[in-house]
């Protein structure tokens, strides 16, 4: 026993190191357990707080930018009113009543902390469990998808970004309708891949590719982006496609979270057929 | 041992890393870490636990607020276990038992871009590996290791030459 003592004191450095060392792996190690690493995480109280102060200085300076982006997008939205549209059939006409039944809701959040380069990314926003957030909704801006919410505190949310290895989107070619998984590779922040195209459709550069829906995460037909080129990889027999992504990463200040009020019905649904996915 | 510049020293250093250096994406992908400059400046003859405990609150902090689970602390606690067995390798004439800190002054400057430069290597490969947890990119991540070797080189070595300037000469 007093050999053991001896033993261990001499090389205390290097048990010491090895026992912090095993502590560290392990907090890495349980990188699905969002919820019990939320101390690690800046949805964290302080971490959140001194990105929210970062962020109220550094957002004056892009405000021209995402006043454009918002000017654009309004511009887009009243394109569509009911009030934009001459009708020039009185022998047809639209009544909404109750077959519409509300599927999405939107709420704005601003991103206070987001990363572009590491493999995994994460976009922590400003709206928290008190504001109604929960894991597995959805981030949407004007120019498409930008991550998951994956663990929330009370004030602020944490979100994989879809730059994030983690990460897979149910995306669809828009001509076609052929439906694909995206997934970042890595490489460039601004562009993707997305794979499982079957090898019999015809691919064009430049089409567009936009939400399957398929997911009850995101609403269909959101622009994700378009293709630029494509390739059968080796021991694959689909197609994988480069997508240049319409969203620059980089320039992140507001976003979209969407909640899907018929996800849990789906979810449920889904998992009585398939328990395994 | 636990001045106050070294506390002054290490809020510092998280707060240039996880507010501004952290933003900064040099080339898409290079994320500099200049906060090992708080590792690589402690005492020379700073006893092992107290090295020890110092990487891992520091790695802890840095991964607090950047969302990166634990990989900081354990790269971290790495570069400090590796510290004492580097300075052992570059040293020729400088005196490594005493208290001073490494510094131009105190290692010469070859000795000290040596020590930096590998410490730093060191840390970055079990950073950048540990962030993919798997080797299949290896190309990419060895690429991603190089070149953030070298800017956070760049910065450490700019934290020196600041220290050395700011320092009354009789701290040193």
């Amino acid at each position: 026993m007093r050999n053991l003592f001896q033993f261990i004191s001499r090389y205390y450095f290097f048990f010491l190191f090895l026992l912090l060392f095993i502590l560290a792996i392990i907090i890495t190690g349980s990188r699905q357990h969002y919820q019990q690493a939320l101390m690690w995480h800046s949805a964290n109280k302080i971490a959140g707080q001194l990105h929210q102060a970062r962020d109220r200085v550094v957002s004056y300076f892009s405000l021209r930018q995402v006043h454009e982006k918002l000017l654009e997008e309004n511009t887009r939205l009243h394109n569509q009113l009911e009030e934009s549209f001459f009708l020039s059939d009185d022998s047809v006409y639209i009544a909404p009543d109750t077959i519409f039944k509300r599927r999405f809701t939107y709420m704005h959040a601003g991103v206070i902390n987001n990363s572009i380069t590491r493999r995994n990314n994460y976009i922590t926003l400003n709206k928290g469990q008190l504001h109604g957030i929960r894991p597995n909704m959805g981030i949407l801006t004007p120019d498409g998808v930008a991550g998951i919410i994956t663990a929330v505190s009370d004030n602020f949310s944490l979100a994989m970004s879809l730059l994030h290895s983690e990460v897979m989107l149910s995306v669809k070619i828009k001509t076609t309708g052929h439906i694909g998984s995206l997934q970042w590779e890595g490489d460039n922040y601004r562009t993707a891949h997305m794979s499982y195209i079957p090898p019999h459709v015809d691919l064009q550069t430049g089409d567009e590719v936009v939400t399957s829906g398929l997911s009850a995460i995101f609403p269909e037909n959101i622009p994700i982006g378009h293709i630029t080129d494509w390739e059968i990889r080796r021991g694959e027999t689909f197609y994988t496609a480069r997508i240049e992504l319409n969203m620059d990463f980089n320039t992140l200040s507001y976003a979209y979270i969407v909640k899907n009020l018929m996800q849990d019905e789906q979810e449920e649904l889904e998992e009585l057929v398939s328990p395994d996915i | 041992m636990l001045s106050w510049r070294l506390v002054i020293l290490f809020i510092l250093l998280v707060l240039i890393q996880v507010t501004i250096l952290n933003q900064v994406a040099i080339g898409g992908y290079i994320n500099p870490q200049v906060y090992l400059l708080f590792i690589l400046i402690l005492p020379l003859n700073i006893p092992g636990w107290l090295l020890l405990l110092y990487a891992f609150a520091m790695g802890m902090a840095v991964d607090m607020f950047s969302d990166s689970l634990a990989i900081h602390t354990a790269s971290t606690l790495f570069m400090a276990f590796c510290r004492p067995g580097i300075i052992r390798l570059v040293s020729g004439s400088f005196e490594k038992d005493s208290g001073a800190a490494p510094s131009f002054g105190t290692m010469g400057g070859i000795s000290l871009a040596l020590y930096s430069v590998i410490l730093i290597l060191l840390h970055h490969a079990l950073l950048f590996f540990l962030e993919i947890f798997h080797f299949s990119e290896a190309a990419q991540t060895l690429s991603r290791i190089l070149f953030s070797s070298i800017f956070s080189f760049a910065f450490v070595m700019i934290g020196f030459i600041i220290l050395e300037k700011a320092s009354p000469s009789h701290l040193r």
